[in-house]
């Protein structure tokens, strides 16, 4: 009785334990992605000459604070990193539910500076053509609904251009970056630029304060598009998973063969895969523009679109992981600051860290290998082959 | 009886495991020179995996493989080809835009380098190897030609050219993987003639198979496989169908489906000269007209490949037909979509399964709610209910025996028998008017065979139409009320079934009309 009690106790911690392994499957390659990242990241301070100890001190004080610091300077180091982790949400968001959806959208970049442009443009130029003071319930809104939608409908056109032509989204979407790129920049060296005399950058007007959000706390930039960017990946999460859209969408990016056999409408779902993932991007582009510079200017994407799809690797296209991977992102960019004035270490070489991150995630294999990890035999098809 | 036969080829004691299967556990296995021994077992039950052991593509955990009594070790399918061991694979491994000798001579080119440190640009010599592809099919009684591009040729010649491509390589000993599956009655035939030529000559074939009759018909000795162990041999004069289908499932098998005369009714599925085209932009359903009654199995014959996957697809709406309509209940739907098909009554099993019928990520429970999620019960507005998704799924698993551990493990983890009852279970249980069923059983053991032929009899028994079309002449001929034959996108021909027989079929589905 008594051994068979062990074994019974015994073959129960195993299994719980191994369901321990199956949930925590799914997040421990990014974990130990980041881990070993680190690793090399240290190893090269080490190599010329740094502290690689006092450079992640510096790091984590820089973008999270410290006792050191002092409360003050604590605060903006976390007000800082919320400010960069914003757009990061909204744009890996963009990325990951393409992703969800069997399609790569690497237009994120070009998607966010319309949205930014447009938003900018009902923020600044709406009152005047209606002839009318806006109240900020309305004009908010409406300038975080036109880069939203403007967004959307840049990606909607690749969208549409993949189902009904074929035509491949990696290739369309960077053409489509191009354009928007440059069209920007045309818009804000012309019409759209800041008329001030004293003005020579380009970059619109300021946007009315009806069309800005309220600060949060005083004296810190950190503003409510933070929080409106976790309710965002809640949302989507909710979208994907819980509504037969999202089903629709997972279908389609999981076997589009199947998914029209199912009677889904693969076309049109693709389409609006590509439009929601676009109108994600040309949000991150209009809370920049409402919470935080309150006008557009040419260069203020630091490559966010860019970093989106790191970040949505590393997140795994889970809403949740978007959050914390752009959490980390955010707190790597921001901390760099304070790495180098600690340890004369470039903040390139955040950038550096980031790659090997984003290296060992998509090569997950080599992880696997360092630490002796089976395969669990799925792979993420992140997207489909050329022409697929 | 007297003289023991010299062993060409000998597994002794081979042993492979995969993570978490035993695919081989101590399996022996000898070939006589100059027979033919049918290797026979369901899928999974280790024969490929047996053979891809004696062709050099697995290493073994233990024991040794020995041609002409020395024991060998085999790194590469290179090395057995060396050793004179040779492979028909059940997927041709052809360049069809190759001719024929270019094919053969693909990976073994004759060049006329004068020393073996010149460059690598020699002239390729086809004629000469045109020549011996002449003289080999010359010896052994397979007609060949050399000059034909692979693509042009039927299925049963492209085997053909595999075999000559072994012989070419010098293999005295063959191995051919389920040869039989895409050939038509008559072309088999043709492959045991030309089977029996080969031995006569010398050569030694295994033939892996799990198709009962034709073991009885061609091989000299037989020895069945289940789940990773030889559980028997048998001679051929003294077995029968039933004895080695028992030993193959390790049960006694019904192999006839048990069913009463059918009582058809009004006319369910009418097609009125329907055409489609295929992928390429041909015509490969040409003006095609039947009607399914309901209560009656409908079944469609054909050799794959004469426009029955593109009807089938039409049917379900994955394909746009050209011209023509069909309705089903008086609901005309021809050109519709899936959807629209789906709810006028159609119940579809696909002839590909991991293509059409299933999200091999998505949980069974996901897969069983893969076309009605977006109404009643399973969502109310647009908010999935998982718990209404998750108790069809439980009901359906016990209902149509899915074997599986729990709703929740992903379909593509599933053995193909339990994916194909996963697909029957979602669309028999709606309330359907006609069952569409595509090659229903191809690939899978003869339990889950004979669960998915009693699942369709009784949908038929139901009062529902059921148009199943299949390349296999023996579930044509077990299951169908009627029988259409289906040849070059034409019917050529509807007959009752009680009014033909196997060989008259297999003459139709060649397309030799007989004399009236």
């Amino acid at each position: 009785m008594q051994s068979e009690k062990q074994t019974n106790s015994l073959s129960k911690f195993t299994s719980s334990l191994k369901r321990f392994i199956e949930w925590i499957d799914p997040i421990l390659v990014p974990l130990l992605a980041i881990l070993t990242s680190m690793i090399v990241g240290g190893i090269i301070i080490k190599s010329v000459g740094g502290d690689p100890i006092l450079a992640y001190k510096g790091l984590l004080e820089g973008s999270f604070g410290s006792a050191e610091l002092g409360p003050v300077k604590s605060q903006r180091a976390m007000s800082e990193t919320a400010v960069w982790a914003t757009p990061y949400i909204f744009a890996g968001l963009a990325v990951a539910l393409a992703f969800k959806g069997g399609l790569f959208n690497i237009g994120a970049e070009g998607q966010l500076a319309l949205g930014a442009v447009f938003s900018s443009l009902i923020g600044y130029a709406l009152p005047g053509w209606l002839g009318v003071d806006l109240p900020t319930i309305i004009h908010l809104p409406l300038a975080i609904l036109g880069g939203l939608v403007m967004g959307g409908i840049w990606a909607g056109i690749v969208g549409a251009l993949k189902a009904y032509t074929g035509g491949h989204e990696v290739i369309n979407t960077i053409m489509m970056n191009y354009i928007a790129l440059n069209s920007t920049s045309f818009l804000l060296n012309g019409v759209m630029k800041d008329p001030s005399p004293t003005n020579v950058i380009a970059r619109t007007p300021l946007i009315a304060e009806s069309a800005r959000f309220a600060p949060m706390f005083e004296g810190l930039r950190v503003h409510w598009g933070f929080v409106l960017a976790l309710f965002t990946a809640v949302f989507i999460w909710w979208l994907l998973n819980k509504t037969t859209l999202g089903f629709e969408i997972r279908t389609v990016g999981a076997n589009p063969d199947a998914a029209h056999y199912a009677g889904v409408n693969v076309k049109r779902t693709l389409i609006l895969t590509m439009f929601i993932s676009g109108a994600l991007a040309g949000m991150a582009g209009a809370i920049e523009v409402t919470g935080l510079n309150y006008r557009h200017e040419l260069g203020f994407s630091q490559g966010y679109g860019f970093d989106a799809i790191a970040i949505a690797l590393l997140g795994k296209s889970h809403p949740i992981g978007v959050v914390l991977a752009s959490i980390l992102f955010a707190a790597m960019r921001n901390g760099a600051t304070r790495m180098q004035f600690l340890t004369q270490m470039p903040v390139d070489l955040i950038s550096m860290i980031q790659a090997f991150i984003l290296l060992f995630v998509a090569a997950d294999a080599i992880v696997r290998f360092i630490f002796h990890i089976k395969s669990t035999g799925e792979r993420v098809v992140l997207t489909r082959g050329w022409g697929g | 009886m007297t003289d023991t036969p010299a062993i060409i080829l000998e597994a002794k004691g081979i042993t492979k495991k995969f993570p978490g299967v035993l695919a081989n556990d101590n399996v022996n296995f000898d070939l006589h020179k100059g027979e033919i021994h049918a290797l026979l077992g369901e899928n999974g039950a280790g024969k490929s995996t047996l053979m891809n052991v004696l062709y050099g593509l697995y290493k073994p955990d233990e024991g040794d493989v020995l041609v002409e009594g020395n024991q060998m070790v085999l790194n590469s399918s290179r090395d057995a080809i060396k050793h004179g061991i040779g492979m028909v694979h059940q997927h041709f491994m052809l360049v069809p835009v190759f001719t024929v000798t270019e094919n053969i001579m693909l990976g073994a080119e004759t060049d006329h380098r004068a020393a073996p440190n010149e460059l690598p640009l020699a002239k390729l010599d086809r004629a000469e190897v045109a020549q011996k592809v002449r003289d080999l099919s010359h010896q052994y009684g397979l007609e060949v030609d050399p000059n034909a591009v692979v693509g042009d040729l039927s299925v049963g010649v492209q085997q053909r050219v595999e075999i000559v491509k072994a012989l070419y390589r010098k293999a005295n000993i063959l191995i051919l993987d389920e040869p039989t599956a895409v050939l038509t009655p008559q072309e088999a035939d043709d492959l045991f003639r030309i089977m029996h030529e080969l031995t006569d000559k010398g050569v030694s074939i295994v033939f892996i198979t799990h198709k009962l009759k034709e073991v009885l018909k061609v091989a000299d000795r037989i020895t069945v496989m289940r789940a990773g162990r030889v559980v028997g041999s048998a001679n051929p004069k003294e077995s029968n169908e039933q004895k080695l289908a028992s030993l193959m499932v390790g049960r006694e098998v019904i192999l006839t489906v048990q069913k009463k005369p059918a009582e058809p009714k009004e006319d369910m599925l009418v097609v009125n000269d329907l055409r489609v085209k295929d992928v390429r932009g041909l015509e490969a359903v040409r003006g095609v007209s039947f009607i399914v009654r309901a209560g009656e199995v409908l079944g469609l014959a054909g050799v794959q490949g004469n426009g029955q996957t593109e009807l089938a697809e039409a049917l379900s709406g994955l394909r746009v037909s050209e011209s023509g309509q069909f309705s089903i209940g008086g609901h005309n739907l021809t050109g519709k979509p899936p959807r629209q098909i789906t709810e006028a009554g159609l119940a579809d099993i696909p002839e590909d399964r991991q293509r059409h019928g299933l999200v091999l990520g998505y949980t069974i429970a996901d897969n069983l709610a893969l076309c009605d999620y977006y109404h009643m019960p399973f969502s109310k507005g647009v908010v999935i209910q998982q718990n209404q998704v998750d108790a069809n799924a439980r009901k359906l698993i016990e209902d149509y025996d899915v074997r599986t551990p729990s709703p929740y493990i992903a379909a593509g983890k599933l053995s193909g028998g339990n994916q194909q009852k996963v697909i029957v279970a979602r669309e028999l249980s709606r309330p359907v008017k006609l069952v569409l069923a595509s090659q229903p059983t191809r690939g899978l053991d003869v339990g889950s065979i004979e669960y998915i032929h009693k699942q369709i009899i009784a949908m038929r028994d139901r009062g529902v139409a059921v148009l199943l079309v299949s390349a296999e002449l023996d579930e044509i001929l077990s299951l169908s009320d009627r029988i259409a034959v289906m040849y070059r996108g034409e019917i050529v021909t509807t007959v009752d079934r009680k009014d033909t027989s196997r060989e008259q079929l297999g003459l139709l589905m060649a397309g030799v009309h007989e004399p009236a």
